[in-house]
């Protein structure tokens, strides 16, 4: 246990530093953290808005909605505050670092995730724990042991699928020109249909969605066991138990991503 | 006068060519809107069948009509405040030499974005609306007039988003970090424009804060007028409000600019 | 003694896209930054690394260091594979780039090295020491605590050096260290540089375009040009090589009428009404004797100096030649 807190140090050196360089600038930092409550509120006053015209959405009502909305977001804004800059890898490349990184006795990849941390990321966070906990209080949920683990695998899923996504991102830089906008597409994407009810979806969308970029499992499903609704066509409500499953999927595509792309980068390709 | 007319002329010209070194930028641009796209389509849709009340009016076709369009407005109409090359030159005081010129600077840089934004209608725009009619189908209008008065009305939406980006700009003038401020502006102008949901099926209450704000007339009014919701008439006056906020917001941006230029006489430029 | 630099026809090309007028897919082309070359340096020399810019310097160090894959040859770096021990090689190799920093841009210098300490696993009461010992020597103490962004050049180059040192690696390089550097500051770098040799022993590849670090710092030259190995050898080696002219100073007995019909030579000028008079020769083509003996056909010689040729002008005429 020891030697493995030890392994990591470098890397808790280098994040710590991080944390104390964005403890100096203060205001930007203020007002970044504004930014980003301002654009959860906003998501969140899309939902309030449009469930002013309808009483449920996909076979959720209000309370299920603000569940599925609330663990999404939090998924998302926790593996954004970690790693969501890994796409301005070409950043990187242009400034020369990712060559520094190369002469440092650490893993590539592990260098890039503590060169940063997203703190502004937290109003977010606030929102969606918010809206989830409201979500969970307003459901008259049976808080059984095996909901509790279900809550605690959701969370930990969703912020390691999310994580997973930015690697592939990430990867996907050394491959394409302007590459940060393009997965964005999937990035951001997966992250806005990760709050709704894939009942929704027609079905080359849901498969897309549970399949592809299964972010199905970070916040539907588990909601849709947690209450005991059935699910769609195709989508069990039970799956949501094998959401480590598409947790490892989305890494080892992410993985194998990383390595063709840093071989391709040590080949010239950049 | 002749000579500022085709002054203006090479500046539309010269911002429409700049954008076409970014045209992977756009086809980036157009796969966020395509996954956007059919995510919106999914979620008001199935809000339109199940909606308690009259949805406001919308159906299947027309609210899919809403999301294609927005999306393919999203890359000519800017939204933000972010990026531009006037807030750069004012933080650097680059922008005295700038006014020294005999070209108004209003005038020049709202002319050269709105070049910008007629480029994005090609790779952008109208393949944002081909998907979504070739994929789930939309309801749009079958007379020229209604394409036409759509064509207008999505003129003055585009330039009252510049005009109205161009003043929030020049807060520059007077606040160093304008971050916050664009941070804002962004997040309110989304909204209450309609991107998030139609305008019309927003609380009472909400939509009249709305209405008294110049977003809607960027986004919504546009959509409803290309889309057939708006048509004649309604369309006819929907223009006339457009074309007020336009006025208002080049005017703000002309006080704005005036008292900017004051400001930077006291400071010494 | 096992190389600590080994290489071994070491190729490397890259693949071009060029965009060009008229022609609506993009032509590709080869272009050939390192062509098979082949050299060793051993344990504690000093190598100066010259050539054009575009020669391959910089890509061969790339591939030295494990940032680049080779396209063929074989590479060795204190004895591992680049590529496949890039972790193992980063703790024996220090590498310092004139024009991009390692350290944290916004934050003190003394953190940095904090940090690159916590990064080679140095323990505490070692890296303090050895911190101490750099700032002292590089005379860092006055700017310890300001942030690397607002540090001059020279400060920022000391502060470069020094990070690169921090785990004593048996292998400095430097890519174009002293480039934008005043008089002073590049001589107290190469005096630093030197004693670090003397004292630890330490092997410099040294990539520069600057002539006054070749001659001080190096003892032996590597001349790349088109990504080949031109010229492997001494500084003096290379000048006779590339054939640079000497000059030959004669003090004369008496004054005398200009020297210029001697073969094999050209009159430079003369002074103190041709008591003294000098002359410019090749050395690969004739010898100082034969001069001596064609110049006291005319007049009496009382002393002769030979001046070395001007590294300036090798290092010119080479790089005009590979243009």
């Amino acid at each position: 246990m020891a030697s493995a807190v030890q392994a990591f140090a470098p890397y808790r050196v280098i994040l710590a530093s991080r944390l104390r360089a964005q403890a100096a600038y203060r205001g930007s930092f203020v007002a970044d953290l504004f930014g980003s409550l301002c654009v959860a509120a906003t998501e969140f006053a899309e939902l309030w808005a449009l469930f002013h015209n309808i009483d449920s959405l996909g076979g959720l009502d209000w309370h299920a909605m603000l569940m599925v909305f609330g663990i999404g977001e939090f998924a998302f804004s926790v593996a954004d505050l970690l790693v969501g800059h890994l796409d301005t890898i070409p950043t990187y490349i242009r400034a020369g670092t990712l060559e520094a990184f190369y002469l440092r006795p650490l893993s590539l990849l592990g260098q890039l995730i503590t060169s940063e941390i997203g703190l502004r990321r937290l109003t977010r966070m606030g929102v969606a724990v918010a809206a989830a906990t409201y979500g969970f209080a307003a459901n008259d949920i049976d808080w059984g042991p095996d909901v509790v683990a279900m809550l605690l695998l959701t969370l930990v899923m969703g912020v390691a699928l999310f994580s997973g996504v930015f690697v592939w991102a990430a990867g996907a830089q050394f491959f394409l020109v302007n590459g940060s906008e393009f997965t964005n597409a999937i990035t951001y994407g997966g992250s806005y249909a990760s709050k709704q009810p894939s009942s929704i979806f027609p079905n080359p969308l849901r498969v897309f969605f549970t399949f592809v970029v299964p972010v199905a499992f970070v916040a539907y499903l588990p909601t849709l066991w947690i209450l005991g609704l059935p699910g769609p066509e195709f989508l069990p409500s039970w799956l949501a138990w094998f959401s480590p499953v598409a947790v490892a999927v989305v890494w080892s595509v992410a993985w194998l991503l990383w390595r063709v792309g840093t071989r391709h980068y040590q080949g010239g390709g950049g | 006068m002749p000579r500022a007319a085709s002054a203006y002329r090479k500046l539309f010209q010269a911002g429409f060519r700049s954008q076409s070194t970014y045209k992977l930028a756009m086809l980036a641009g157009l796969s966020t809107n395509t996954i956007f796209g059919f995510i919106r389509y999914s979620i008001l849709t199935a809000a339109q069948a199940t909606a308690t009340g009259a949805f406001a009016g919308y159906t299947q076709g027309s609210i899919s009509a809403y999301v294609w369009i927005s999306q393919g407005l999203l890359g000519s109409v800017p939204m933000h405040a972010n990026g531009a090359e006037i807030s750069d030159r004012i933080r650097s005081g680059d922008v005295a030499i700038d006014i020294a010129r005999p070209l108004d600077l209003q005038g020049a840089t709202v002319v050269t974005d709105l070049g910008k934004s007629a480029y994005a209608f090609l790779p952008r725009g109208l393949p944002s609306v081909l998907i979504g009619a070739l994929v789930v189908g939309l309801a749009m209008p079958t007379s020229p007039l209604g394409y036409a008065l759509g064509l207008v009305s999505v003129a003055l939406g585009i330039g009252t988003a510049c005009a109205l980006r161009f003043a929030v700009c020049l807060l520059g003038f007077w606040l160093i970090e304008t971050r916050g401020f664009r941070n804002l502006y962004m997040v309110l102008a989304t909204f209450l424009a309609g991107l998030y949901l139609p305008v019309p099926l927003f609380p009472d209450w909400l939509q009249t804060i709305a209405n008294a704000t110049p977003f809607p007339t960027m986004l919504q009014t546009p959509i409803d007028v290309i889309s057939g919701r708006t048509a004649d008439g309604a369309a006819v006056s929907a223009i006339a409000v457009q074309a007020c906020w336009l006025l208002f917001c080049v005017a703000l941006g002309r006080f704005m600019l005036v008292r900017g230029r004051r400001r930077l006489e006291v400071q010494g430029g | 003694m096992t190389a600590i630099i080994d290489v071994r026809e070491l190729s490397r090309h890259f693949t071009v896209r060029r965009k060009e007028p008229g022609r609506l897919v993009r032509r590709r082309s080869e272009v050939v930054a390192v062509d098979a070359m082949t050299f060793s340096v051993q344990p504690g020399e000093s190598v100066g690394y010259i050539g054009a810019n575009g020669a391959g310097k910089s890509t061969t160090i790339k591939m030295l260091t494990g940032i680049l894959v080779p396209t063929s040859g074989h590479v060795r770096t204190c004895g591992m594979e680049p590529l496949k021990q890039r972790k193992r090689l980063a703790r024996r190799v220090g590498v310092v780039f004139g024009q991009r920093t390692q350290l944290w841009w916004d934050l003190p210098v003394s953190e940095s090295f904090q940090i690159l300490a916590a990064i080679h696993r140095l323990e505490t009461p070692a890296a303090t020491r050895r911190i101490d010992e750099l700032v002292d020597k590089l005379e860092m103490g006055s700017y310890l605590d300001s942030p690397v962004r607002q540090l001059s050049l020279g400060q920022r180059m000391r502060a470069e050096i020094a990070a690169s040192l921090l785990h004593s690696p048996d292998l400095l390089i430097l890519d174009e260290p002293t480039i934008g550097l005043d008089v002073l500051s590049k001589q107290r770098l190469r005096e630093f540089l030197r004693a670090e040799r003397r004292e630890k022993g330490i092997t410099l590849l040294l990539t520069t375009h600057d002539v006054g670090d070749v001659e001080r710092l190096c003892d032996r030259v590597l001349l790349v040009d088109h990504g080949k190995l031109a010229f492997d050898g001494t500084l003096t080696g290379l000048a006779a090589t590339v054939g640079a002219r000497r000059e030959l100073v004669l003090d004369l007995a008496e004054p005398s009428a200009d020297l210029t019909a001697i073969p094999g030579s050209t009159h430079l000028g003369s002074e103190g009404d041709g008591m003294r008079q000098r002359l410019s020769f090749d050395a690969a083509q004739t010898t100082v004797v034969a001069l001596l003996g064609e110049v006291s056909r005319h007049a009496e010689v009382l002393d002769v100096t030979v001046a070395e040729p001007d590294i300036e002008d090798v290092l010119s005429r080479i790089y005009a030649a590979t243009r």
